[in-house]
């Protein structure tokens, strides 16, 4: 496979996705807090409709670096531990795949929290 | 049934003055427009010495009344009151200010029409006799009004065109009815108008009925018109907010003309991204005691009708889908008439 | 009724007031950052693979957006995310980076109310929302595959 080719293909499809977020905010106002909640909640539909895979397979990171794909692993988790558990999958399943993500972001924030202060916006 | 009054204008007949000032802001403002009028900037410390920014707000103020005081050449016994108000909630900034002075204290609130709030109630009570000397100040800060109302400062999001700048700044007066100064001859005090606005980044468009509101009542409770004023200046319409003031004040049959100025749009450069301009209370503060009241001492202004504008609002309300109620207050100063 | 009908035309006037901002460049920008931050994203994946071939892709992935969100911290605690952010607009917020974003920032800003109170417990205010709401469409989503 073209690895140029592919990286072309991940800079188109993840810039759409971030320009479809963007007219969003200015046509509707939202805040960035709803964008992400609607964003997130695109990717769990997405997956659960199944049409989440082909899409990853063709975008790559394109799909998976925005927080779609964060919404797409939640489902995926619960959809695969329904699978395997049962009824305990419902409640597992999709934190436990997306747990490095959030743990993640939890950790770093509480040290770099720790470790600088908020600034003043300058300019 | 609502109460109505007919006449919202007091008229002071025993002069009273402005015989101190003082105006300190940070490092932004500190290069804006007015970089040359202010008392004091500090160049390169918005937390001015301080842990928090809360705390730094608090700095502010103490220095504005100190410096205010000094430059009306009394000393602290002769203050009978001192006057405050601020952003945040329950006016914090102001009253632990006020707890480093020995002074009586009473604090005020009327979000970014603080300013002139004060001024008019000082100038009440000046006039009636119970006070004769009175401390007001008002401050904000952008980094404690950007967290407590909108987001925190670190947060990677666009502001909206229609937002304003929160200017980190504060600025006292010394209300007396000795000493000489710029007198104080009347106050409109303004009626909370909400035109239905409801987008928090729109503060000026969320203000600017009630600005039109007072600014009618005042010319026909004091039978004047725009023309009779050397400046009329508003506080914190922003670019936007001025225009539609511009607009519903013709509407009413006032026509303001170029002596119609806003403090919002003069304090910050164009080039300093503060999209419609500057707010809060410290922009009407620092611009009235800066620029304003150099102008009024020297004589170059004769009338002045100051307006400070305010949007009545709290994060709570605009949570809970309230529209932004906007209040204004006004005062009218006349400059030092050179012999 | 009157002041409805007043609001409803103030309000009409007012939004034909604002002036008009050019939404190219801003639509250009969150464009072309957002795809960079996604290029970023798979040149990350893709070393990885290639460094460590005994990793699974899924492990992969997950050491990436691990790797974006670190850098997105880092860069919110040095104070120059807010500043990218504010240039890109969606093209910072959709990708990853701004949940880690989201995250961190508040922890820097709430520091001042103690850690506990302050970081600890402030920290969500904007991701807690993305989180919850994630949660339960996915637990949704498993309870309907339960029954299929």
């Amino acid at each position: 496979m073209n690895e140029w080719y592919v990286y072309l293909i991940v800079f188109a499809t993840g810039g759409l996705i971030c320009f479809l977020g963007q007219i969003l905010i200015i046509k509707t106002k939202m805040t960035s807090a709803r964008i992400l909640v609607t964003f997130v909640l695109l990717g769990v539909v997405l997956e659960a409709f199944g049409i989440f895979d082909p899409i990853s397979n063709f975008c790559k990171a394109g799909i998976n670096v925005p927080i779609i794909g964060f919404g797409a692993s939640l489902a995926k988790g619960a959809i695969s531990a329904v699978k395997s558990n049962g009824i305990l999958g419902i409640f597992t399943g999709g934190l436990t795949a997306t747990a490095g993500g959030i743990a993640a972001a939890i950790f770093f924030a509480f040290i770099f929290g720790i470790i600088f202060r908020a600034k003043t916006k300058k300019l | 049934m609502k109460i109505r009054r007919q006449n919202q204008t007091v008229f002071f007949k025993n002069e009273p003055k402005i015989i101190g000032h003082y105006s300190i802001v940070g490092p932004k403002e500190g290069k804006g427009n007015l970089r040359k009028y202010f008392s004091e900037i500090n160049k390169d410390d918005d937390l001015f010495g301080q842990k928090t920014y809360e705390k730094a707000e608090r700095v502010m103020i103490e220095r504005a009344l100190d410096g205010a005081i000094k430059d009306s050449n009394l000393k602290y016994d002769d203050i009978r009151l001192v006057m405050a108000g601020d952003l945040l909630n329950q006016i914090i900034s102001s009253s632990y200010a006020a707890r480093s002075f020995d002074i009586p204290y009473v604090g005020v609130f009327g979000a970014c029409s603080t300013m002139v709030e004060a001024l008019a109630l000082s100038a009440c009570l000046v006039d009636g006799g119970h006070f004769d000397t009175i401390a007001c100040a008002t401050s904000s800060h952008f980094s404690t009004a950007e967290r407590q109302f909108r987001f925190p400062l670190e947060l990677g999001n666009q502001r909206p065109p229609t937002s304003q700048w929160t200017v980190t700044g504060a600025g006292s007066d010394i209300v007396s009815i000795k000493g000489s100064g710029p007198k104080i001859l009347c106050a409109t005090f303004g009626k909370v108008t909400d035109y239905g606005i409801n987008d928090v980044n729109n503060m000026g468009a969320a203000m600017a009925p009630a600005a039109m509101n007072t600014l009618v009542t005042h010319f026909k409770d004091t039978n004047t018109s725009p023309k009779d004023y050397d400046l009329i200046l508003t506080g914190d319409l922003g670019k936007l907010g001025s225009e539609i003031l511009i607009d519903l004040m013709e509407d009413k049959g006032y026509k303001l003309g170029l002596n119609y100025k806003d403090c919002g749009q003069i304090i910050f450069k164009r080039n300093q991204d503060v999209l419609m301009g500057g707010s809060g209370c410290g922009c009407s503060a620092t611009v009235f005691n800066s620029i304003i009241m150099k102008k009024l001492l020297s004589g170059e202004y004769k009338k002045v009708l100051f307006m400070a504008t305010g949007a009545l609002l709290s994060t709570t309300s605009s949570q809970q889908g309230d529209t932004v109620p906007g209040i204004a207050h006004a005062v009218v100063v006349e400059g030092v008439k050179n012999e | 009724m009157q002041e409805q009908e007043r609001n409803k035309r103030y309000n009409a006037y007012v939004e034909a007031k604002i002036a008009k901002t050019h939404a190219w460049p801003s639509l250009f920008n969150s464009f072309w950052v957002g795809g960079l931050i996604c290029t970023l994203g798979q040149l990350i994946n893709d070393l990885i693979l290639l460094w460590f071939p005994s990793v699974s892709t899924q492990s992969a992935w997950t050491y990436t957006l691990i790797i974006l969100i670190f850098l997105a911290s880092l860069l919110t605690g040095i104070g120059v995310f807010d500043k990218i952010g504010a240039f890109a607009g969606t093209g910072t917020i959709v990708p990853i980076t701004g949940f880690s974003n989201s995250i961190a920032s508040p922890a820097l800003e709430f520091k001042n109310e103690g850690i506990i109170f302050g970081m600890c417990a402030k920290m969500f205010i904007i991701a807690g929302p993305v989180i919850v709401s994630g949660t339960v469409a996915s637990m949704i989503v498993g309870l309907i595959y339960l029954f299929l």
